[in-house]
């Protein structure tokens, strides 16, 4: 399955300022898998060291938050686009952000 | 600032307007003008009660429409200063206004816009103490405000006192709105459950705000307040908007009320307002972050040792684009690409790392001593503080 995935603006210094990617990818976590070892500084801001998915990280698919659907084994279909929602909180302060 | 939020309790009943002046119905008669708004429309903004969380980026755009829409009691709540930096995006301040209290600033300049609206400037920061007290006499929170702990704490008071809460944030070129807080409705925790730890916040090096974004941000987050008040249109309660100014796109998501929710779950575990920011592990107003300590030159030790010609190697790890507003013709390695450009460096000379403030830099000499290198030193205050002691020609950002 050909999936894109969305990088939001906040990790795109991790990504070479790419703001999409795409994978063929079963499921989310197999996508976000891909995307991490292509961008390997991505890691440890969406997983935990044990490769859980950081528990403030938002990943959708479509429009569909995965925490409702089967998490990380939520399965992709053909032109699905998953989303990483970071939390952002600015501002224009130096603190205002992160993912 | 706690007498201004007394007098707010000990204020008596507003009988509500039930009709418009004729100098009024000219202000607005584009408004009424609208079936959609009309006069049953306006009457009910110039009754609405909105607290503005915040004056600066988006409370500025926020105060300015929802002031010239009408809406008949505005609360401002800041407790900062006007900066120059701010009128960049802060556009309800002029420079004159530099120095002044934002909230007092702010509630000039939409008196000037209109003049029959009751304003409010609390000057004062929002607290665990004094959020309640200062909540409960308004109807809408606008949560214009930037940083984490301030937005659960927003949150938590809406959803105790049971108002809605219309949320918006920025972060360089992207933007996030919603409407939190409705009877049906997710709330902050519903979508965040807990905040990022501070050791994984960015650093200064990817900071910034295109001014233009909180401009856009505030405004859909006006409409969406003018929307609440007429009781109109689709709001975007259980939607979240995001907003990439780069790519000019609007995107949608489905936000889903959590049952689990700590907050506006089945099961309510927070029954109180609690530390914010012991929650979201901030400590002070400072930037959050691995504080390290390492060894440190002040900037006229610097400024005296290079005039003495000692050899000292002068490493700057900022951005190259911060490089190009000032510098102290150091050899440029960003943060970020030092680790695999460690080789440029000579272990062996003396080496002095700055950057804008000094955090990013103690991090490159932590990073560097661990890497084995011992004769470094971190420019303390960086060139802020060069600026400041040393040579003001050199611009501080």
């Amino acid at each position: 399955m050909a999936v894109k995935v969305m990088i939001p603006t906040p990790l795109r210094v991790y990504t070479g300022k790419r703001d999409s990617a795409e994978f063929t990818a079963a499921t989310v976590g197999e996508a976000l898998g891909h995307l991490t070892t292509q961008f390997g500084d991505l890691r440890k801001h969406l997983f935990t060291e044990d490769g859980k998915l950081r528990s403030f990280v938002n990943v959708y698919v479509n429009d569909e938050d995965i925490r409702y659907l089967a998490k990380e084994n939520t399965p992709t279909k053909d032109g699905d686009t998953i989303s990483i929602v970071p939390s952002i909180a600015g501002g224009s302060s130096l603190a205002s952000c992160c993912c | 600032m706690s007498t201004k939020v007394q007098s707010l309790t000990a204020s008596p009943a507003v009988v509500p307007a039930t009709s418009l002046s004729n100098e009024e119905i000219l202000r607005y008669s584009r408004h009424l003008i609208m079936p959609e708004v009309g006069m049953e429309g306006q009457l009910k903004l110039k009754n609405a009660k909105v607290l503005l969380i915040g004056t600066g980026g988006l409370g500025a755009p926020l105060g300015l429409y929802l002031a010239a829409a009408g809406v008949g009691r505005l609360g401002l709540v800041d407790f900062d200063v006007v900066d120059f930096t701010n009128l960049q995006r802060q556009i309800a301040f002029g420079t004159a206004d530099v120095g002044k209290s934002k909230a007092q600033a702010a509630r000039a300049r939409l008196s000037d816009l209109n003049p029959d609206i009751q304003i409010e400037a609390f000057e004062t920061q929002l607290t665990s103490a004094n959020a309640l007290e200062l909540f409960k006499d308004f109807e809408i929170i606008v949560d214009g405000t930037d940083n984490f702990p301030t937005r659960y704490l927003v949150n938590d008071a809406c959803i105790l006192l049971g108002k809605p809460n219309v949320y918006g944030s920025i972060f360089r070129f992207e933007g996030q709105i919603t409407v939190f807080g409705m009877p049906d409705g997710p709330c902050y925790r519903c979508l965040y459950p807990e905040p990022p730890p501070p050791g994984l916040v960015p650093s200064c090096a990817e900071g910034g705000v295109l001014g233009v974004l909180p401009g856009i941000v505030g405004s859909i987050q006006a409409m969406e307040t003018i929307k609440l008040t007429l009781g109109r249109g689709d709001s975007l309660v259980g939607r979240l908007l995001l907003f990439d100014a780069l790519g000019m796109k609007f995107r949608e998501l489905k936000l889903r009320k959590n049952p689990n929710c700590p907050m506006c779950g089945e099961h309510r575990t927070i029954n109180k307002l609690i530390d914010y920011y012991e929650f979201c592990g901030v400590r002070g107003e400072e930037a959050p972050g691995p504080n390290v300590q390492v060894p440190e030159i002040a900037p006229k030790e610097l400024k005296a040792r290079l005039d003495r010609g000692d050899d000292l190697y002068i490493l700057d790890v900022r951005e190259p684009h911060e490089y190009q507003i000032c510098n102290l013709n150091g050899h440029l390695i960003p943060l970020g690409e030092l680790p695999r450009r460690v080789h440029e460096l000579d272990s062996s000379r003396e080496i002095v790392a700055h950057c804008r403030s000094g955090k990013r830099s103690a991090e490159a000499v932590d990073f560097l001593r661990k890497a084995g290198f011992r004769k470094i030193l971190n420019l303390k205050g960086g060139i802020l503080a060069w600026s400041d002691e040393v040579d003001p020609t050199v611009p501080k950002y």
